[in-house]
């Protein structure tokens, strides 16, 4: 007896699931979301692609149908998220972070289009096998820091330095490969580079202190373990007239001097575009992943004062905010 | 709810079933509530991941996380028998120190499994959809393992580890070794449960250092809802009411994503799922106090 009353009462949930679902519109467009966890920086990214689909006239509630899925951090959950979307595939399919984007990748047929974004290396998480052509059903926009970009800053605000020092944690993933593509960049831009590491905030301190009298410059990746201890970094910057550059924008109101970074939100536009051409026809397969083409300058004027750098006006000029 | 979703459900209530044959294992036989399957979920997924991506053999590498799982549980046994440990906290040591050693195993946080040579990669190149034949080949992985559990505790080994769970004291009396059969049975259980973790990766395409979050949650629902829909006193009877209850978890899961029709947000999404299972767990017993058997 027991049995049949749960029986009933979990067919009746099925077929109350069953009912939701069957509201597919023929003329409207549908996205689909699936997001590993809501964190500030992914949510901002969500909303970037939200807006720019609605600047191209896909108007949520209008002619687009959003499917928000949140994983709550549990990868088995983003497993049946994609689950779901794969048997309710949407126009698009639209995967938040790489665990996210991953199960979508293992759990869709390879017909629904699906765009990534907030990926720190697509190849590496084997979403694509190729950047420029991604041959199949996936493309989308990685978040990796644009360390060109930044060491370009470097080289035009300091034209004779020569010698940059790096600091990181070599436990972290992200930062190794951050400081092994440093290595690869930094001749191409005239740098020597000095590289220390920490591996925990209680060493960064000594790890800064090492590179005083040695390095020009001063660059901190993204890197949790550093940018957590920034300020003993930036302590030995002042005491040593050393300019301090960051990979991330938040630190430069920590004392750091400038910081070329992007906003997830604009990451989010920009992966929103790449939405929008494939609503429109385009085959993902040929749209390369992107990486985030518009750059923020951020600036400190009171850390250009403690090395004695008057920052040129070009810099202020092109700068989205001085900081204090 | 649709077909592949169902499916998907299924799926990962079959692979989540050798997480709940595990904490059975512990939480029921043993009376051992171990959380170190929130570290050794992940601890079999990263063993399997890095040696496929390495070149090895899957299903080699499936039978090495098992091994690495059984290790994880003697280290949680040991401590509780040898060091006395309080036993759920020697758990919680165990489950700490297998996030760094994971991280170690994998070298990175997220391994990608996608177009690796896994164990489930032969059935692809069956006429049958994927959607059905993994979770068709897990389930008879599945039963067959669940099979030989029930020989196992059915046997003189077995019934000296369930007497160990129920009266220590005196299964001791009676000669029973009651440290060796914690140990053999953590061990067993964390097996079970490293090999719920590969199978996982290996069907969703990567291994992640954060997979093993909430496992024994997961775990414990499955054995007490499916024991409570299913009551039984035979282990034939218990360790399948277990699977049940694993994939009845999951069903309600993808019917809490679908309930986005009444108003419900993605964020509402545990909270649905914990009042199902809660219905689920208490309706049973409502209608039997009304009418009692």
């Amino acid at each position: 007896m027991r049995q049949t009353v749960a029986g009933v009462i979990f067919g009746a949930l099925v077929a109350a699931g069953m009912a939701g679902a069957v509201q597919a519109q023929e003329e409207t467009v549908t996205l689909g979301i699936t997001q590993i966890v809501e964190h500030p920086a992914l949510d901002a990214s969500r909303q970037g692609v939200l807006d720019e689909l609605k600047e191209r006239g896909y108007v949520e509630g209008k002619n687009l149908e959003v499917t928000f899925e949140n994983a709550q951090g549990n990868t088995a959950i983003a497993a049946q998220i994609a689950r779901k979307f794969a048997g309710e595939p949407p126009t698009v399919l639209l995967a938040i972070s790489t665990p996210s984007a991953q199960s979508a990748a293992a759990a869709m047929s390879k017909t629904v289009p699906i765009v990534f974004t907030a990926v720190t290396d697509p190849l590496l998480a084997k979403l694509v096998a190729d950047l420029d052509a991604p041959g199949a059903n996936i493309t989308g926009v990685v978040d990796a820091p644009p360390l060109e970009a930044q060491l370009q800053l470097i080289r035009d605000m300091f034209p004779e330095a020569e010698k940059l020092g790096v600091i990181y944690n070599p436990g972290e993933a992200n930062s190794v490969s951050q400081a092994q593509a440093l290595e690869a960049l930094a001749p191409e831009l005239g740098f020597n580079l000095i590289e220390v590491t920490a591996s925990r905030t209680s060493e960064v301190m000594g790890a800064a202190r090492s590179l005083a009298g040695r390095a020009d410059a001063i660059y901190v990746p993204v890197d949790n373990t550093v940018v957590s201890a920034l300020e003993s970094v930036v302590r030995v910057g002042y005491d040593a007239d050393i300019p301090v550059f960051t990979g991330d924008n938040s630190s430069v109101a920590r004392g750091a001097l400038a910081s070329l970074g992007f906003s997830y939100y604009d990451m989010g536009r920009q992966t929103g575009e790449m939405v929008a051409r494939i609503i429109e026809g385009e085959n993902p397969g040929d749209i390369p992943v992107g990486t985030v083409d518009k750059l923020e300058l951020i600036l400190n004027s009171s850390a250009a004062e403690a090395i004695g750098y008057a920052i040129p006006a070009e810099f202020q000029e092109r700068a989205v905010e001085i900081v204090d | 709810m649709s077909l592949i979703a169902f499916l998907g459900a299924l799926e990962l209530g079959l692979i989540f079933g050798f997480v709940a044959l595990g904490v059975y294992l512990s939480f029921r036989v043993l009376d051992f509530p171990d959380l170190t399957v929130d570290g050794s979920f992940p601890l079999g997924a990263a063993v399997a991941a890095v040696w496929i991506v390495g070149g090895g053999s899957p299903w080699l590498g499936t039978g090495l996380a098992m091994i690495a799982g059984a290790m994880a549980g003697m280290v949680t046994a040991w401590m509780a028998v040898k060091l006395k440990i309080l036993n759920l906290l020697a758990s919680i040591l165990s489950m700490i120190a297998l996030y760094s050693i994971n991280l170690r195993i994998m070298g990175r946080p997220n391994i990608a499994l996608l177009s690796e040579p896994t164990i489930f990669v032969p059935l692809e190149s069956l006429p049958v959809s994927r959607y059905v034949a993994f979770p068709a080949a897990i389930a008879v992985g599945l039963l067959l393992v669940t099979f030989l559990l029930n020989r196992f505790l059915n046997s003189e080994t077995g019934l000296a580890m369930r007497a160990t769970g129920e009266t220590p004291r005196m299964a001791s009396g009676n000669g029973i070794n009651t440290s060796v059969m914690v140990l053999v049975g953590m061990a067993l259980s964390n097996a079970l449960v490293a090999l719920g973790g590969a199978l996982f990766a290996q069907s969703q395409g990567s291994a992640d250092v954060t997979m093993g979050v909430g496992t024994i949650v997961v775990g414990l629902a499955a054995v007490i809802g499916g024991q409570s829909l299913i009551p039984g006193r035979s282990i034939l009877v218990a360790t399948l009411a277990c699977l049940f209850g694993s994939i009845l978890y999951r069903l309600m899961v993808a019917v809490a994503l679908n309930a986005d029709f009444i108003g419900l947000k993605a964020q509402d999404l545990n909270l649905v799922t914990a009042l199902l299972v809660g219905l689920a767990l208490v309706l049973p017993k409502l209608r039997l106090r009304r009418r009692p058997a």
